[in-house]
């Protein structure tokens, strides 16, 4: 069942363009935001809306990296390993957090809890290393920071 | 709870245009952005023909702040000034060049700035419909620049009969879901109309044949961030303030492995040795510097001795590197610059959308043998054979990706062949038992 709330976020966001299928990748993502994954459903639902065939929807989902077709875990730890992240050891930051989790990269947990990747630039080059949970960023990382982190969440369920 | 700082640095020789109500209480808010000047270039510019905003904006000698550096005015004038079909304003805040966080802070604490900036350019060009291509990741900015647009809607900035002028112009934010290449212009046109970010054929340019066929000026977040500024003090002291042909102020993100990270906004031509040394305090714990990244990974990478450099876009071409986005990466004489190169190579190849051949084998194929350098597999050939793969990538695609990949391979390899060599003689990284953690 798509919600009512994502109903009307729908509605909005197609407002937005003389093309109705330009609303197609926010549309997956706030569904994805609420859902948890893009499901079957979503991608049926969105291709109605805006008019263009299921597969239209799915080659989107192909293409853009945020969007994933099974769940992930509730917290997504998203480490940048790039060039300014990887100088302040954000190699080792990713090492931290997967022994921790005791998961690799795009790996969830046992209980669905966490899951884990290595990503491009998040654009917090001068404080890194750096990384999102979900859409929060956090900063100038240090292995002490993660578990502090880590054993917050755990308790927050 | 998120956890980090604002990341504008603070230093005695910064010369604050843009970043100037960044740290201000409230520098959000639609009345704090009034009480500071908000919104009065925006007011001035209606008074005037749109020619002349585009005049004024060219004269400024401002040029684009995402990385390629054309001249904004100069980019605004190619619009058609009768089109059948509607024009279009987009701003480009998809930052994702490695090294570059400076569209983030201009968002984060001056949202109005930049949507003044838009409508001035809607003015100019006569558009009446504008979008805000943001990516995925920074959703917490969408929200701050959704909360700004409405405030500016209800208060008649935005809208129908925008002032009183007669003007009608609509913005919206528009999200991305994680794709470097859709930084890219007629990719994030592509990705604006629901499809995959794959880049377009050029020409037409956007400013001709744009979304949804229409002429469309694509900019960038801080090049707009400019505009109402410009339009208020004029183009003659905007110029002023940086060198000749290379106007205004930059937004420099210094970051890596130097004492005072953060995002400086200089005078264009600051020179790079006094931005590592007095802006951002030098290396940390003595360390000697070794090489700087000017500007985002995708700029051919700069020796230590080849840093006494005015940081403007015609005197870094001169050297044969380039301003790009602003993000300099310092780093010091305990990295591997294999490591570098393979750091590159794998984003590189990560992000191809693999629409064009060359970059889609060949950035997997530089990827695969850095892979085998720095793991102590590779064969005396590999140094010339990644310069090869590198020099048949250049000018051979449709979009600068396979370019920004080739170009810094090329200059490491160029520029520190003896790391290379030594990799191939030990059979290991030299590096690797040092720790590079300066966190």
């Amino acid at each position: 069942m798509i919600s009512e709330a994502l109903n009307k976020k729908f509605d909005e966001l197609i407002s937005h363009y003389p093309l109705k299928r330009s609303a197609i990748v926010p549309m997956l993502l706030f569904a994805q935001d609420e859902i948890g994954y893009v499901s079957e459903e979503v991608i049926q639902e969105i291709a109605r809306r805006v008019e263009v065939r299921p597969i239209e929807v799915e080659e989107d989902i192909g293409y853009y990296a945020m969007l994933h077709r099974e769940p992930i875990g509730k917290y997504n730890f998203q480490v940048c390993t790039n060039i300014s992240c990887m100088l302040r050891g954000a190699d080792e930051i990713f090492e931290h957090c997967s022994k921790k989790l005791g998961i690799g990269h795009r790996q969830i947990s046992a209980d669905g809890r966490f899951s884990l990747e290595e990503v491009e630039c998040l654009g917090a080059c001068c404080g890194g290393p750096a990384m999102q949970v979900n859409y929060d960023y956090y900063e100038n990382l240090t292995p002490a920071k993660i578990d502090a982190l880590i054993a917050r969440l755990r308790g927050k369920g | 709870m998120p956890d980090y700082q604002n990341p504008m640095g603070n230093s005695p020789l910064e010369v604050k245009v843009i970043s100037r109500r960044i740290g201000i209480p409230n520098s959000t808010s639609l009345d704090v952005y009034l009480q500071n000047d908000g919104y009065k270039g925006l007011q001035k510019a209606l008074s005037m023909k749109p020619d002349d905003v585009c005049t004024e904006v060219k004269n400024s000698g401002l040029r684009g702040r995402g990385g390629a550096g054309f001249n904004t005015g100069m980019k605004w004038s190619f619009v058609p000034k009768q089109s059948p079909k509607p024009k279009f304003v987009v701003c480009n805040a998809d930052e994702s060049e490695p090294g570059t966080c400076k569209d983030r802070p201009l968002i984060e604490y001056d949202p109005h700035q930049l949507i003044e900036g838009i409508v001035i350019a809607g003015w100019a060009i006569q558009a009446h419909q504008g979008y805000i291509y943001i990516r995925g990741e920074y959703r917490y900015l969408m929200e701050i620049l959704d909360h700004a647009l409405a405030e500016a809607r209800a208060r008649g900035y935005l809208g129908k009969n925008i002032l009183g002028s007669g003007f009608d112009f609509e913005l919206h934010t528009h999200t991305g879901a994680g794709a470097y290449e859709c930084g890219e212009e007629t990719a994030l046109l592509n990705s604006l109309e629901g499809l995959r970010g794959y880049p377009r054929v050029k020409p037409p340019f956007p400013a001709v044949v744009g979304l949804y066929g229409g002429p469309t000026v694509i900019n960038n977040v801080e090049t707009l961030s400019n505009v109402p500024h410009i339009v208020l003090n004029g183009a003659d002291w905007y110029a002023k303030l940086g060198t000749p042909k290379n106007g205004g102020t930059r937004l420099f993100c210094l970051s890596g492995q130097i004492n005072k990270p953060g995002v400086y906004e200089l005078p264009m031509g600051f020179p790079l040795r006094r931005m590592i040394d007095e802006v951002g305090g030098g290396l940390p714990g003595g360390r000697k510097l070794k090489a700087v990244i000017p500007g985002g990974s995708s700029c051919p990478v700069l020796a230590a001795d080849e840093v006494d450099v005015p940081m403007d876009f015609d005197s870094l071409a001169k050297i044969g590197s380039m301003l790009g986005s602003g993000g300099v990466v310092i780093i010091d004489d305990q990295t591997c610059m294999v490591k570098v190169a393979r750091c590159i190579a794998r984003f590189y190849a990560n992000e191809s959308c693999g629409w064009c051949i060359p970059c889609r084998e060949g950035t997997n194929w530089m990827r695969g043998l850095l892979e085998r350098f720095h793991g102590g597999g590779a064969v005396p050939e590999d140094p010339d054979e990644l310069l090869d793969i590198a020099l048949n990538m250049l000018g051979k695609t449709l979009c600068p990706l396979g370019d920004a990949a080739a170009m810094p391979t090329i200059s490491l390899v160029k520029k520190f062949r003896n790391e290379f060599e030594e990799h191939l003689k030990l059979g290991y990284c030299p590096y690797e038992k040092k720790a590079v953690s300066v966190a």
